[in-house]
């Protein structure tokens, strides 16, 4: 399976496929340029024979705030849509990680002036040193940037500066 | 989605608490959808814990040394809110208790949490020591409860354990700066490591309920080892002995707890005690 098919599981059938690109407009609260399609965190949507919909999404962290605004979300855009029956559920495997973000997600964010989860999500063994590849300035694409600090605004991002232009910014963190 | 009914809710006698929550799909998980005793009972130790120290973290926002920190041991705090909700979901299910139930509605000797985590947030030291032994221990826990036989287990550990390594990197970053940086801060960091080092060992002890869940929980003297080889070099790097002195006898999984349990549920569960019923 490829990333795009594990992290956009766009369904096969004619019914669900139609309340899939429904929900896969709404976008993440905090974020407001990514959808939760392009997050990766929708996961299935299924339309039944009753016309039910079935809609599952998982969260980015699993405090994470905005998921319960992604859920109300959801269902009022299907609501709107003429769907009368919208169940949200949480799933929690596989796990959610950074990689799913689309490549068209990761442009929009770094427009927006967040930098794009740079590397890959892999979970370092005990004791080995955090490996950070140098994140890009969303403004000035300068590499020669620090880390502030690794808790940010949102659970999902830490704080960054320029050291070029010398402003601050956002950076979406690998998970 | 609010559930509506509560089959079997025997100790849910406070009226109906509607939260706002997504419900936790078990099926989707591919695990039983709901745990057997012993397991619910596993979760639940796993839950009190992640659940004591998220409500003592939250507290720190606003006091922190630097708005920075307020920021980052609110978001650590609010990833293990994310955890604790997620297990205490699934051990209450057994039973037809919410996660709410659970929070708000046990008392004391009904919380199964490990001494550690009740341990007051002191000075900053005195928690990013607790930090420092808590991550570490969650980071190696939840590394292996990912292999689980059950799968909601499985599922819930391979979520936490990437966002648990964060923590265990924040706290090992400030144990250097604190032990490496002023006479006043290393003094402090000394006292903050030897005051929570009593409580680490409750953490390895293997309890009965582990001999019945194998394959399914972890057992905890299995994690000793690797625990000791992840904190040692940083210990070492920041100039700190491994404390010694007395040990806690411990005895939280079992509900026996020290005072400072009672104060920290009595500021998480006062709201939802004084108005039964309320919803949010």
């Amino acid at each position: 399976m490829t990333v795009q098919s594990v992290a956009r599981p766009r369904p096969v059938d004619e019914a669900s496929r139609r309340a899939w690109d429904i929900a896969a407009q709404v976008v993440d609260p905090e974020i407001p340029v990514l959808t939760i399609e392009d997050l990766g965190v929708l996961r299935s949507v299924a339309v039944g024979e009753d016309g039910a919909v079935t809609v599952s999404l998982t969260p980015t962290y699993s405090g994470c705030p905005a998921l319960e605004a992604m859920r109300d979300d959801v269902t009022s855009a299907l609501h709107a849509a003429g769907y009368r029956s919208v169940a949200v559920e949480l799933v929690l495997a596989p796990a959610w990680t950074t990689d799913w973000m689309s490549e068209d997600g990761k442009a929009k964010l770094r427009e927006y002036g967040i930098a794009a989860p740079t590397g890959h999500s892999t979970v370092r063994p005990a004791g080995a040193v955090r490996l950070q590849l140098a994140v890009k300035c969303p403004r000035c694409s300068s590499l020669n940037t620090r880390e502030l600090a690794r808790f940010g605004s949102t659970s999902c991002k830490a704080l960054y500066e320029c050291r070029d232009c010398l402003e601050p910014f956002d950076y979406f963190k690998v998970l | 989605m609010t559930e509506t009914s509560r089959p079997g809710a025997a100790t849910a006698d406070h009226g109906h608490v509607e939260v706002d929550s997504v419900v936790l799909s078990a099926e989707l998980v591919e695990g039983g959808s709901v745990a057997s005793h012993d397991v619910a009972e596993y979760a639940l130790w796993l839950g009190d814990d992640a659940l004591v120290i998220a409500q003592q973290l939250g507290w720190w926002i606003s006091r922190a040394p630097e708005l920075e920190e307020d920021v980052a041991l609110g978001n650590i705090g609010l990833d293990l809110l994310g955890h604790a909700r997620s297990l205490l979901h699934y051990a209450g299910a057994e039973s037809g208790r919410s996660e709410d139930d659970l929070a708000y509605w046990r008392d004391e000797p009904q919380f199964r949490s490990a001494h550690l985590f009740e341990q007051p947030n002191g000075d900053f030291a005195h928690t990013i020591a607790r930090q420092f032994i808590a991550a570490h221990y969650l980071f190696e826990l939840y590394t292996r409860l990912q292999a689980s036989g059950d799968a909601t287990l499985a599922a819930i550990a391979a979520k936490s354990v990437k966002e648990v390594d964060y923590h265990r990197d924040h706290a090992v970053q400030w144990i250097l700066r604190l032990a490496l940086g002023t006479d006043e801060s290393r003094r402090r960091m000394v006292t903050g490591l030897s005051d929570l080092w009593p409580y680490v060992d409750e953490l390895f002890v293997d309890e009965p309920l582990i001999d019945r869940l194998e394959g399914v929980a972890v057992r905890p003297s299995s994690l000793r080892q690797a625990f000791d080889e992840a904190i040692v070099p940083v210990l070492a790097e920041a100039e700190l002995d491994v404390p010694r002195g007395f040990i806690s006898s411990g005895g939280g999984r079992g509900g026996r707890h020290s005072e400072n349990l009672g104060f920290i549920l009595a500021e998480m569960q006062v709201l939802a005690r004084a108005h039964p019923g309320a919803s949010w």
